[in-house]
């Protein structure tokens, strides 16, 4: 039984087809896996009942969607009608959306069934899923005594999917979210072109940044379900008008001709031999492939981590601003005399975490007068200039480019906790750009550490180019065979 | 530019968030460390540079100015914490 949980997306879909299982047998493995697995404490929001239904449903169907029957775990983030969505803040305590977010319910109406809802960092404000309400999400990857982070803000997604509580799962990237988690965990995922996703109904981060995408167990599934969340919506005026390819078909492994660049400023200081070796790996299996190879800069990514850390904090203090205990979710217990100044102050303080406060507040900080413009306006011209680095590689024929995912292999829960804030941020290094630059790209794992923790690579594609992306993935993916899966110990 | 505790408690108003006073001298700190980190930005020439409004070039669409949704009062405020006789309750805001 609890071997289905195991399949990928197109083996599930294909069994489906051919009569072998049957949707409800697929989604009961799964929760009888996501019940066993409360160490992992990655599904935090249970929703059997509603799952069985959907799965019942879903065999009784007879013009299926490409996800029909397809059990998926669906991240806190995503507001889910009837069932609790709340960005794993305190904030959003007892907060049961009276509508359905657009990407959840292009899921659904491809026919996917919702096992739950998945851990997170609050607000999507975090790397290592530490700053969660529900407590942290662990990684299903061990090595020694130590529990170790899934990555974040999307580590319950990342978590379920490589512990196979799920046949996949939503997530999403706001500075690295879908991808950091995705490769501290041995699993694949894409953050689509800014646009290419709906935003309507994902509670918001950083609205000029925030994208969702799919975490899965390859490629293959990265596409299917991509193909699935993705589209137009008129809700969205971000969501862009543009017709979606069937990103499945595109998937040739064919990349001879192709051009990969190789950013010379991705070599960092300090970074860890492992990760250089990895990366010099894949740019052998890319050239393996038949794909040419070139020398790329992009001057100004040292800025990157920087910049992203003036624009989100500033959009998420107006973004935030509606959590004032009127509306929903929490509030405070006011004390005699207290007024509607004390009311916002006290719900806000007892609501927040403390890394959305702070991040909140420096919001808050460099848009405040007299600094506007010193901070914030500089760091929207100097995003512009990170686009332009982008804009100028492509120009010169390059197709993709290759870097690694991460810093390093995933690091010890508690480990960061007396760090400085900033050393933290640092985990985004290599993916923060492409966010800034409103790119799609895409993290696969390509190997293990000396220890035997899973390490990914990250390509990244033109824009709206998912497609291709997706295929120079798929050929990575095939080049490095990795097949390891976490030991059992949850 | 380095933020005192008076800074801080203004920001933690602005945000209408409640700092206890002994809290505030850490929070300073905190963001000394961050904006310390984007100080940087500053040896950037930025010079002829337009700050980005949208990163990808699409032209937002237009709508017939018309009612498209409403009738919900229900759905509005099933999740208040405090609604009463069709409306959201807060505590007296005006004398």
């Amino acid at each position: 039984m609890s071997e289905l949980s195991k399949l990928k997306i197109a083996e599930a879909r294909d069994a489906l087809k051919k009569g072998d299982v049957t949707s409800v047998e697929l989604t009961e493995a799964c929760l009888a896996e996501i019940d066993a697995a409360g160490a992992l404490n990655a599904f935090v929001h249970n929703t059997p009942d509603l799952a069985l239904e959907q799965a019942k449903a879903a065999d009784a169907r007879k013009d299926a969607g490409s996800l029909n029957g397809i059990p998926l775990g669906i991240k806190d983030l995503f507001c889910t009608k009837g069932v609790a969505s709340q960005a794993a803040s305190k904030i959003l305590d007892g907060f049961k959306p009276e509508y359905e977010s657009t990407v959840s319910q292009n899921l659904l109406d491809a026919g996917a069934v919702m096992l739950g809802k998945l851990n997170m960092d609050e607000f999507a404000m975090g790397s290592s899923n530490e700053t969660s309400v529900y407590g942290d999400a662990v990684n299903p990857w061990k090595v020694d005594d130590r529990k170790l982070t899934p990555g974040g803000s999307s580590g319950g997604s990342a978590a379920a999917v490589a512990a196979d509580l799920c046949l996949g799962a939503t997530g999403t990237d706001t500075g690295g979210s879908i991808r950091q988690p995705a490769a501290f965990t041995g699993i694949t995922g894409i953050k689509p072109t800014y646009g290419r996703c709906s935003r309507w109904g994902i509670v918001a981060f950083a609205s000029s940044l925030d994208q969702a995408g799919p975490m899965t167990k390859d490629v293959r599934d990265a596409a299917i379900m991509l193909q699935a969340m993705c589209g137009h919506d008129p809700k969205d005026s971000t969501s862009a008008d543009l017709p979606v390819p069937d990103f499945e078909a595109m998937l040739t492994g064919d990349i001879k001709g192709k051009t990969i660049g190789i950013p010379r400023e991705y070599h960092m200081d300090g970074m860890p031999d492992e990760i250089e070796a990895l990366w010099a790996e894949g740019r052998k299996m890319l050239t393996d492939a038949g794909a040419k190879l070139v020398d790329i800069s992009l001057p100004h990514t040292k800025y990157a981590l920087p910049t992203y850390y003036v624009i989100a904090p500033a959009e998420a203090s107006s973004n935030l601003a509606r959590y004032d205990g009127v509306r929903f979710g929490h509030r405070a217990k006011l004390g005699q005399g207290d007024g509607i100044t004390e009311m916002y102050e006290k719900t806000r303080a007892e609501g927040f975490g403390q890394e959305v406060k702070r991040r909140v507040m420096v919001g808050t900080y460099v848009l405040s007068a007299g600094f506007y413009d010193a901070y914030y306006n500089r760091a929207r011209k100097v995003r512009a200039l990170i686009k332009k680095d982008f804009e100028d590689v492509f120009a010169q024929g390059v197709d993709a480019i290759l870097t690694p995912a991460t810093p390093s292999a995933a690091f010890g829960l508690g480990e960061m906790t007396d760090a400085d804030p900033v050393a933290m941020y640092l985990n985004d290094v290599f993916t923060v750009t492409v966010n800034l630059a409103g790119l799609p790209g895409i993290s696969v794992p390509a190997g293990l550490d000396k220890q035997g923790l899973p390490l990914g690579l990250q390509l990244i594609g033109r824009p709206w180019e998912e497609g291709d992306l997706l295929n120079t993935a798929y050929a990575l993916e095939q080049a490095a065979g990795f097949v390891a899966k976490p030991k059992k110990w949850w | 530019m380095s933020i005192d505790t008076d800074t801080a408690r203004k920001v933690a108003h602005l945000a209408r968030i409640k700092v206890e006073e002994d809290e505030l001298p850490a929070l300073a700190g905190e963001f000394n460390a961050i904006l310390g980190f984007i100080e940087q930005l500053q040896e950037v020439d930025v010079e002829g540079v337009e700050p980005m409004t949208s990163v990808t070039p699409q032209r937002l669409k237009r709508r017939d100015d018309v009612v498209t949704d409403g009738d919900q009062q229900d759905k509005v405020l099933a999740n208040a914490p405090d609604a009463r006789e069709g409306f959201f309750a807060v505590p007296k805001v005006v004398e």
